[in-house]
């Protein structure tokens, strides 16, 4: 270690802010700590210590105001709808939604006769990755969570609209 | 003790209602009249030869609309005496006037019954006269119907969600192509 003393020479990265914050997000998805039905039992088996979702800077958050990524795992009835519609909302942006198993997919087994299922949690809330599988294996919902980096490596958030707004109003005191 | 002494207890201290005794099938049962079943079981509960102290169960059945009929199944439990003991009672499904079926309470004999009356409600659409809190206890409170009626058809949506497969999202899909 005393061999390896901090100089400041070398260790210079060049990227671009975009970049950097794309990875900040990515490198610490804090998903909400909820679960719905059996597959919130598989989604817990990922949490704890033989697949360690921490390792990628995954690990539940006890309150959607903190989180990033909400994990739909298991069924969702009608009478928890608009309880996910709301923790949805609770959450800040940019947020994330990670659909985990065939219930939250698309009603799966209660597709046909399933009167208090929604046929698919997309129908209340946009998802950005399907996981699926009934329950799927902690290594597809870890897959599902790569997917999700990728998608977010690649994203270029969109300026808040209000700031657009006080720009152009800027411009247009400075042209008067 | 056997089902033909309870029996024979049971039709002996109410002579005047028609108790049929059902031994077709592998659980003997007695057969109630709906109206006297909350007066039976008061009599089931105290006697000193009984002492059905435990309600395990209610089970209700819609025979479907052919049939015309529903049924209460009650299992009861003597604890003291290790015996069990079914009732049942048939009823027509929907009164003449259309409204849901309606059976006296037992939920001031066991506390156990309150909830499972409020099942039964629920999912069946049988009202229990004398209930203290007849409220639906598993979908939610402004849900339409009772769905393990035979002859239930589930509502077109719910809070602005389709409820069928086939008739897909009910939302517009998000601007943002991500989202969409």
């Amino acid at each position: 270690m005393s061999e390896r003393i901090k100089t400041g020479d070398g260790g210079i990265i060049l990227t671009n802010a975009e970049d950097l914050m794309n990875w900040a997000r990515l490198s610490s998805l804090w998903p909400m700590g909820f679960g719905l039905a059996c597959c919130a039992i598989e989604m817990m088996a990922t949490y704890a210590a033989n697949y360690d979702l921490e390792r990628f800077g995954i690990m539940p958050r006890p309150s959607p105001r903190q989180s990033d990524v909400m994990i739909v795992a298991g069924t969702v009835t009608f009478k928890m709808a608009d309880r996910i519609r709301r923790l949805y909302e609770q959450m800040p942006e940019p947020r994330y939604v990670i659909s985990m198993g065939s219930c939250s997919n698309c009603g799966g087994p209660y597709w046909e006769h399933g009167y208090h299922v929604v046929k698919g949690v997309d129908r209340i809330i946009p998802v950005d990755v399907y996981v699926p599988g009934c329950p799927p294996r902690p290594e597809a919902l870890i897959g599902g969570f790569m997917k999700l980096q990728e998608k977010i490596r690649g994203k270029q958030e969109a300026v808040p609209e209000l700031f657009l707004e006080m720009e152009a109003a800027d411009q247009k005191a400075v042209l008067s | 003790m056997t089902f033909q002494e309870i029996t024979d207890i049971v039709t002996g201290q109410f002579a005047a209602l028609a108790i049929q005794p059902d031994t077709k099938n592998p659980q003997p049962a007695l057969i109630v009249p709906a109206g006297e079943i909350a007066a039976v079981c008061r009599f089931l509960y105290e006697d000193e030869r009984l002492y059905f102290d435990y309600l395990a169960c209610i089970t209700a059945i819609d025979n479907g609309t052919a049939a015309d009929t529903m049924e209460l199944i009650y299992n009861l439990t003597s604890i003291p005496y290790g015996v069990d003991l079914t009732l049942k009672t048939i009823f027509p499904r929907n009164t003449a006037s259309g409204t849901l079926p309606s059976v006296p309470t037992v939920s001031h004999i066991w506390r156990t019954a309150d909830w499972h009356e409020r099942e039964a409600y629920d999912l069946m659409g049988i009202t229990f006269e004398g209930h203290p809190d007849l409220r639906r206890i598993l979908l939610p409170e402004d849900w339409e119907g009772h769905p393990l009626r035979k002859d239930y058809d589930a509502q077109e949506r719910y809070h602005g969600i389709y409820v069928r497969y086939q008739d897909g999202p009910a939302l517009e899909p998000s601007d943002d192509p991500d989202r969409a």
